[in-house]
């Protein structure tokens, strides 16, 4: 079977609302998602060669959050986890990510954006889709995870709070998952921000050959167990708090088992330097 | 009942007039536009201004009960100040018409447009939210004014049953209103690189949710819609259009020319981000359901409109 038809039938299975047009209630479309995958799976498969591990973690059907570390300047994290729900479970799902505002301001990936379910992130976004039993792709580092230079690759920033408060108001299983090789696929040196705000976006990742254009780096994606809490989303802060640091605590060390097998397979010395 | 209807000779208001006189209510309206037919109908309509005195003996002579408040227009078909005087000053004219002569029903229909496009605003907009990205498009700004008066009369006027009902886009066969005008050359406008989604429902199904709504005294703020929005480009192409991308700039800079509307350049915003609708609340007050399919939708109006097949550019 050829790839494309293989990706076609795969986007036929996703389970979604889908109408005579081929596009859900919130402007998810078919056709869209079929050419991105396209895309997606060659760099997937072939460029990035990306191992995923705990894909089983994921429920087949019902709510749930995928929480992870952000890893590379730009989006390869995101685009790759969408991937690996949409190629490694079955049936496939969609992961639906929280994006930044300056994404939909801009002509051309405002379009596919939306039309492949990736929204801004907002509380109302994120509340209806999980009430709507979709799969939410979450990085609560936010932009300043993607802004860590390379050194600092696999550390972790702060993490925001509203990701556990909507999890608790929704009774959704949160999928912690760390992504490792993004930093070493895009080895930011600088972060341009100055030049990044005349261009309308938070920055621009500046590497040792200026343009932050991903290196072949084997990438990995590591799903771990999946966390439930259990209350109403009011509660006090440092109880939320103690939630996410729960979170946090589970992300790296999926990360340390990541660097671990890496180590142990050769990798980080030819790959990860 | 005896329901008047401001603004009784635009499309959907003939509509629902027609509607309603079949389901057994007495109706009437008031307009400064002409409907011939409406006698034999059995429908009386008064020609007038809603801000003029005229519109106050039907509201004391004809006593009505229930008034849905349909005279509102939009940059599309009156520009420049007159429009905010026709919007503002008849909303106001017509609820204190209501509150001075004992009318305990009033419905006033208004446009989902309210919530504004922005590219950082929820995609589904819930009653609760703020009208947004007003500086943007000024055109709107008296339609939205309109509405959140309206809203006011919910704890000023506690005698009165009012309803703030938010109409999406409308196509009927062949139809009136934003869309139909947007739609109605051979080729369609849209900024390149974009394609929001649109909220589209048919005429006849809007007249059956303001029914719903007249009979079942919804009271409170109501978002109405029909099926789930579709992409514009959708729209364009099923109804036979020829959807013409252009950068918004282009787009900016035609406006007002070569046949484009004079509408400021946020009104783009419009055909950049979409504006839709979270309907939850009216179907669980009036338990709605629509009829008609976007497929349908947009093969009736292909068929009612079809595309011209010569003239301008548009």
């Amino acid at each position: 079977m050829a790839l494309s038809d293989g990706l076609e039938a795969r986007v036929d299975r996703l389970e979604l609302p889908f109408n005579e047009y081929g596009v859900d209630p919130y402007g998810i479309s078919k056709k869209h998602v079929r050419d991105a995958l396209r895309l997606f799976t060659l760099i997937y498969r072939y460029y990035f060669r990306v191992r995923c591990h705990g894909i089983h973690h994921i429920p087949a059907r019902g709510r749930g959050m995928l929480v992870g570390n952000h890893s590379g300047g730009v989006a390869v994290d995101g685009a790759m986890v969408l991937t690996s729900t949409m190629l490694e479970m079955d049936p496939p799902r969609l992961s639906q990510g929280m994006v930044e505002r300056f994404l939909h301001k801009f002509p051309v990936s405002s379009l596919w954006a939306s039309r492949t379910g990736q929204f801004t992130g907002l509380p109302e976004h994120a509340k209806r889709l999980l009430e709507d039993d979709r799969l939410l792709m979450i990085f609560p580092e936010g932009a300043r995870g993607t802004a860590k230079l390379y050194p600092d690759r696999y550390s972790l920033v702060d993490f925001g709070t509203g990701f556990v408060r909507l999890a608790l108001q929704t009774r959704s299983p949160i999928i912690p998952f760390a992504f490792l090789g993004g930093g070493s696929a895009i080895p930011t040196v600088f972060n341009a921000y100055t030049l990044g705000k005349l261009l309308g976006v938070p920055y621009i990742p500046l590497t040792p050959y200026l343009l932050p254009l991903p290196l072949p780096v084997q990438l990995e994606i590591h799903y771990g167990e999946p966390l439930v809490f259990h209350g109403t989303g009011d509660e006090d802060d440092h109880v939320i708090e103690g939630y996410v640091a729960k979170v946090k605590e589970r992300i790296a060390g999926l990360i340390e088992l990541g660097r671990a097998g890496r180590q142990h397979r050769g990798l980080a010395r030819k790959l990860l330097p | 009942m005896r329901v008047l209807i401001p603004g009784i000779a635009g499309g959907i208001a003939r509509k629902l007039a027609l509607r309603l006189k079949l389901a057994g209510h007495d109706v009437a309206g008031v307009d400064i536009r002409p409907w011939e037919n409406a006698r034999e109908a059995g429908i009386e309509v008064f020609r007038g201004d809603v801000r003029k005195r005229v519109a106050e003996d039907v509201f004391r002579r004809w006593r009505p009960e229930a008034v849905v408040h349909m005279a509102t227009v939009t940059a599309f078909t009156v520009p420049g100040a007159e429009r905010g005087r026709i919007n503002l000053d008849g909303t106001k004219a017509v609820f204190d018409h209501c509150a001075t002569h004992g009318v305990k029903q009033l419905l006033f229909v208004g446009r989902h447009t309210f919530y504004g496009a922005a590219p950082d605003s929820p995609l589904y907009h819930s009653e609760d939210e703020p009208p947004r990205a007003l500086e943007a498009i000024p055109e709107l700004a008296d339609l939205v004014a309109a509405d959140l008066y309206a809203a006011t009369a919910l704890w000023r006027l506690p005698e009165v049953t009012t309803g703030v009902l938010r109409l999406p886009y409308t196509l009927g066969a062949p139809g009136t209103g934003t869309l139909a005008s947007f739609l109605k050359g051979r080729r369609v406008p849209l900024v390149l690189g974009y394609d929001p989604l649109f909220h589209v429902m048919q005429e006849e199904d809007v007249v059956t949710a303001l029914q719903l709504a007249l009979e079942k005294k919804v009271r409170g703020i109501f978002n109405i819609a029909g099926p789930a929005p579709i992409p514009l480009s959708v729209i364009v192409r099923e109804t036979g259009r020829m959807g013409i991308p252009l950068p918004s700039r282009v787009l900016s800079f035609l406006l007002g020319r070569a046949g484009f509307p004079r509408l400021s350049v946020g009104a783009l915003d419009h055909l950049r981000y979409p504006i839709v609708v979270d309907n939850r609340r009216f179907l669980e007050a009036t338990g709605f359901e629509f009829q008609h399919s976007v497929a349908d939708t947009l093969r009736l109006y292909r068929e009612a409109a079809p595309v011209p097949v010569s003239g301008g550019w548009l």
